[in-house]
């Protein structure tokens, strides 16, 4: 191995990285404000890619159907809670935000895909049916389970993992996906080529990642998600509900993986069950956060992805096995370092 | 007068065991009321239910609203607020962001008026103004109570529901609490207090309660309640002696 090579697999290792420590943030936000391990976040990468794939293609991505599905299913669960509680008030906001909403994006996607916008364009909407299937996968699966242990949220997760893994084959087919780059520039600099996609998803990734800052120091929701995730007493007895911090956590989670899964498309090949392998790899950043510490989970991650790409060029056969591996000495280093806190169980 | 507060026949259980027991009690605007009792009769769990973090039986009238089945979220809206016995406060955030989570529902109703309240609660506790930018986690069990009563006073409540707010504090803090606490009626603010200390609870209270396992007992205007034999036997013989 020599120099340029090394160098190389830097750039290739940060730029993977970068994607991964997106997800380890968002795992970490997801646990903290809802305690669920959040292993459905890879489909929501798979899906953003491969919805800004079909819209490539000017084809209706099949996440615009999904979108409508589950807008009638939340919106029949509403109305009969609405109806059970008496407030009848509460009705036209769940028709306007279940069906009204998807339908008019099921119908933009419609109308808009063929003519093959803009790639911004496309970005947008991609994200704009993406993203609201966060808080639905909240409302549906976990807000019912709100107060169940960790494990049964876990094995929620899974269960939530599967099912949207078998949507996405439903909706886009078993074939994979690749988008073309958003910039074919490349700079030379000394021995190294900097690709300007790698760019891209790194700059993003910051900029995404100083948004988040912001949005948490500065803004009354983002220290309400904050508050709920140190004292979930104190929040509700602030008039923070549970179930809207955790329909905003899910949203930006299902943001962030949609957001990742555009960013990563133009690098790999994105088949339905691809995000799967990438969520994990996040998650591994994150449980060297300890699933508490933002900035270590970050930096875990592009560990993760450094690791990657040497593992990759050293023994490619092992490399998922390599990265997974290091889980096992950050448990046991993590088990010597932090008290052990017992969940409190019913 | 018609009460902010009526609540009737009022049980809470936890599986099968009733730890409030058929309660009654009322509130008139702009009073305070205190519900006194031992450990153990079922006092935070009183409030708790009023708040809603309970699930209860029996009825809450609350401005002429029954609120039995309303989230704790909505009842905070509506101006109901509770100062838990353990505070709950955000320890990891600063002073400030705790203060200004107390206004989250007037945030989201996009009330303009929050600034002013922040100057009145810094007003009203100067060391909190001190360390708004030190974490809450950091401050002695005083001004954590008053952080926990700033927080409350920044939802601007109409029925201020304080749990124990002596316990654990030196005298002279519990002196400047309860002279907080005896102020805020002049602000219109109505206060249900739950105390171990008889003694401070029924001097600046107008009306009481005696709870005791789970049951009123006793109720009364405080100034009676203070000359009850059984009150004095129960409640005060000690506090009073000491208290001098």
């Amino acid at each position: 191995m020599n120099a340029e090579i090394a160098l190389f697999l830097i750039q290739d290792g940060l730029t993977n990285g970068a994607i991964y420590a997106l997800l380890a943030l968002a795992l970490v936000l997801v646990f903290a404000v809802t305690r669920v391990i959040f292993i459905p976040q890879g489909e929501f990468v798979a899906y953003g890619a491969l919805t800004l794939a079909s819209l490539q293609l000017g084809k209706l991505p099949g996440t615009a159907w999904l979108l409508l599905g589950g807008g009638l299913v939340v919106a029949a669960v509403e109305l009969v809670q609405a109806v059970r509680l008496g407030a009848v008030r509460r009705i036209p906001a769940i028709l306007f935000n279940y069906i009204v909403i998807p339908s008019a994006l099921l119908s933009l996607a419609w109308w808009a895909a063929p003519q093959k916008p803009a790639l911004t364009l496309q970005i947008l909407l991609a994200l704009a049916l993406v993203v609201p299937l966060g808080p639905m996968v909240y409302r549906l699966a976990y807000q019912p389970l709100a107060n169940a242990s960790v494990l049964v949220l876990l094995i929620v997760s899974v269960a939530v993992h599967l099912a949207m893994t078998g949507l996405g084959l439903v909706f886009f087919g078993a074939e994979g996906s690749r988008t073309p780059p958003f910039s074919d520039a490349q700079w030379k600099l000394g021995v190294l080529n900097i690709s300007g996609q790698s760019l891209w998803v790194m700059g993003s990734s910051l900029a995404l990642i100083v948004a988040l800052l912001l949005f948490f120091e500065h803004t009354i929701y983002g220290k309400a998600l904050r508050a709920t995730a140190i004292n979930r007493i104190g929040a509700r007895l602030v008039g923070v509900s549970p179930a809207m911090a955790g329909k905003l956590s899910f949203t930006l989670a299902a943001l962030i993986g949609a957001l990742s899964g555009i960013l990563v498309a133009p690098i790999t090949t994105i088949y339905y069950d691809s995000g799967f392998l990438i969520g994990l790899k996040g998650f591994v950043g994150a449980i060297v956060g300890g699933l508490i510490s933002y900035p270590i989970a970050a930096a875990g991650a592009l560990l993760v992805g450094l690791l990657e790409a040497y593992a990759s060029f050293w023994a490619s056969a092992y490399k998922e096995v390599i990265v997974f591996t290091l889980i096992i000495p950050v448990l046991i280093w993590r088990s010597f370092t932090t008290h052990h806190i017992e969940e409190e169980e019913e | 007068m018609s009460a902010l507060l009526e609540v009737r026949g009022l049980s809470v259980a936890y599986g099968k065991v009733e730890a409030v027991h058929q309660a009654a009690l009322r509130l008139e605007q702009g009073r305070i009321v205190t519900v006194i009792g031992p450990n153990g009769a079922g006092k935070t769990t009183l409030l708790a239910a009023l708040m809603g973090m309970l699930p209860a039986r029996g009825s809450i009238a609350y401005a002429g609203q029954e609120i039995l089945r309303l989230e704790p979220e909505q009842r905070v809206s509506r101006g109901l607020c509770l100062v838990p016995e353990r505070r709950e406060l955000f320890a990891a955030m600063t002073v400030e962001d705790n203060l200004v989570l107390g206004a989250f529902h007037r945030y989201r109703k996009r009330d303009k008026t929050i600034a002013g309240d922040f100057e009145q609660v810094y007003r009203l506790f100067p060391r909190l103004q001190e360390r708004r930018r030190q974490l809450a986690g950091t401050l002695s069990g005083g001004e954590r109570q008053m952080l926990a009563l700033g927080r409350a006073l920044m939802s601007r409540p109409r029925l201020l529901m304080l749990d124990e707010p002596s316990l654990g504090l030196a005298p002279l803090i519990v002196r400047d609490i309860f002279r907080v606490i005896a102020g805020l009626r002049e602000t219109g603010v109505s206060i249900l207090l739950v105390e171990q200390n008889a003694h401070a609870a029924l001097q600046v209270a107008d009306y009481g309660y005696v709870l005791e396992t789970g049951e009123i007992v006793i109720e009364g205007p405080s100034a009676s309640l203070a000359s009850n034999p059984r009150v004095i036997e129960s409640y005060l013989g000690l506090v009073s002696s000491d208290a001098g």
